[in-house]
């Protein structure tokens, strides 16, 4: 079963929170779930396009009070 | 009210001119107290280190002596903080003098961390110092030609150092004559260009229109200084004559090791200026968390407003205004053209089409800067 960390970004602006994932993403184990959460809707953007450019696997995004939870799963 | 201000660069130096004004009579008659500490006895220009990279400025006019700078009145001393008691109000230097106040400032300022990415260090040009600024335009003047890099890591000082250094290269070797043999390949960490959206759109069209290159989503990983290749953290490469970087920054040492702020940077309340759970401490310029900018003009417009601030809440028991996160950015576009980025948290820069007016301007600010260090612009 893999782990989910929550990464908590909230209050950073682009490019906070897809750094802030860069680093917990280079931390992780492959199979790993990261859940990024961003009150910066450029978020919901940035951080899937950079999901797929490094072929991650994005499992979802939703936005819940203002807030955007980006998952990714660490695939390599 | 002893007014303790911690750090001596732009932030600091305006917030103690603008507090010595405001304050003359309350620091005549013994009611204010204003303490500055740093480590320096001189004060650098930073964003001139750019223009000593092309040749543009030399060391000399980077600096002038601290004492110079400041009101009469301003106590000044050369002994950096080492250990921040803020239980007590207290603030020991590594001198081993231990300062009270009343009220602090921390403005300690950021540093380049080119170290912590394997191999950037031995094998970039950067400008953020004097000496790695001299030692990249002597590397300069020996280029014949091929291709130069630009890759970075963020945080970092100086939002438009990217872009500018791009452009200044551009002008640089086609002054040289070696532009036909020089290829410039910037690469940036995020999606676009740059992290200001509107930057971006206007940036990436001037970099097509010079033939500049450019690689987004590049987080350099590491550089092999035997094959000349950077690898990207996206698992990308690119190869290089000349590599140039601008490194990710961290907050000071004494920051961290007084558990103050992860990697030094202090959370900070973007409008108030004060410390996390503390209502006498502020912060401004690149010491705080603050997601915006780190530029000499945040520090600027920081330091008045908490100057005026500060005053108020000795004159008045209460602050008198908010920080709006103003920033005012020049952005050197090459060819003695220059354009510029005003924002705040609210509304987002749109640079116009760079002009050669704006460019003198920026060459006449890096003369009026040392009034604006005292406080007078």
């Amino acid at each position: 079963m893999s782990n989910r960390k929550i990464v908590d970004a909230r209050g950073s602006f682009c490019p906070g929170p897809l750094m802030e994932l860069i680093a917990a993403i280079k931390a992780a184990q492959i199979g790993d779930e990261l859940e990024v959460l961003s009150s910066d809707k450029a978020s919901a953007n940035d951080i899937p396009e950079w999901i797929r450019k490094v072929k991650h696997e994005h499992l979802g995004t939703t936005e819940e009070n203002g807030v955007w939870h980006v998952v990714v799963k660490k695939a390599k | 009210m002893k007014i303790l201000i911690v750090g001596g660069g732009m932030g600091g130096t305006i917030l103690a001119n603008n507090l010595a004004r405001r304050l003359s009579t309350e620091l005549r008659s013994g009611k204010a107290r204003i303490t500055m500490l740093s480590a320096s006895d001189r004060h650098m220009y930073q964003p001139g280190l750019l223009y000593l990279a092309v040749g543009r400025m030399t060391p000399d006019e980077l600096y002038r002596d601290q004492r110079s700078l400041l009101e009469p009145g301003i106590e000044f001393h050369v002994d950096p903080a080492e250990e921040f008691r803020l239980d007590k109000n207290e603030v020991r230097t590594q001198g081993g003098t231990v300062h009270g106040y009343d009220v602090m400032v921390v403005a300690t300022g950021s540093r380049p961390m080119p170290q912590e990415i394997p191999g950037l260090a031995e094998n970039s040009e950067m400008f953020y110092t004097e000496e790695s600024a001299l030692k990249m335009f002597r590397s300069l003047q020996q280029f014949q030609g091929g291709r130069v890099v630009i890759a970075m890591g963020v945080p970092h000082k100086c939002p438009m150092a990217p872009l500018e250094i791009a452009f200044m290269l551009h002008d640089y070797f086609r002054n040289r004559g070696i532009l036909d043999k020089t290829k410039i390949h910037y690469t940036y960490p995020i999606g676009r260009v740059h992290s200001l959206e509107n930057v971006a759109k206007w940036a990436a069209p001037e970099f097509d229109r010079l033939g500049i290159s450019y690689e987004t989503f590049f987080n350099v990983k590491e550089v092999d200084g035997t094959t000349k290749i950077v690898k990207s953290e996206e698992g990308t490469e690119t190869n290089y004559d000349m590599l140039i970087t601008i490194p990710a920054h961290r907050g000071m040492e004494v920051i961290e090791k007084n558990g103050m702020g992860a990697r030094g940077w202090i959370p900070t309340h973007r409008n108030k200026l004060n410390m996390e759970g503390r209502d006498n401490v502020f912060v401004i310029g690149d010491t705080t968390n603050i997601p915006i900018s780190k530029a000499g003009s945040t520090a600027h417009f920081e330091a008045e407003a908490l100057g005026e601030n500060i005053a108020a809440m000795l004159k008045m028991g209460m602050p008198v205004r908010e920080y709006d996160g103003k920033v005012f950015c020049f952005i050197e576009t090459g060819n003695d053209r220059a354009t510029y980025a005003s924002f705040n948290y609210l509304n987002p820069p749109e640079p116009k089409a760079p002009t050669r007016a704006i460019h003198w301007f920026k060459l006449a600010y890096n003369k009026l800067y040392w009034a604006s260090a005292r406080g007078l612009l």
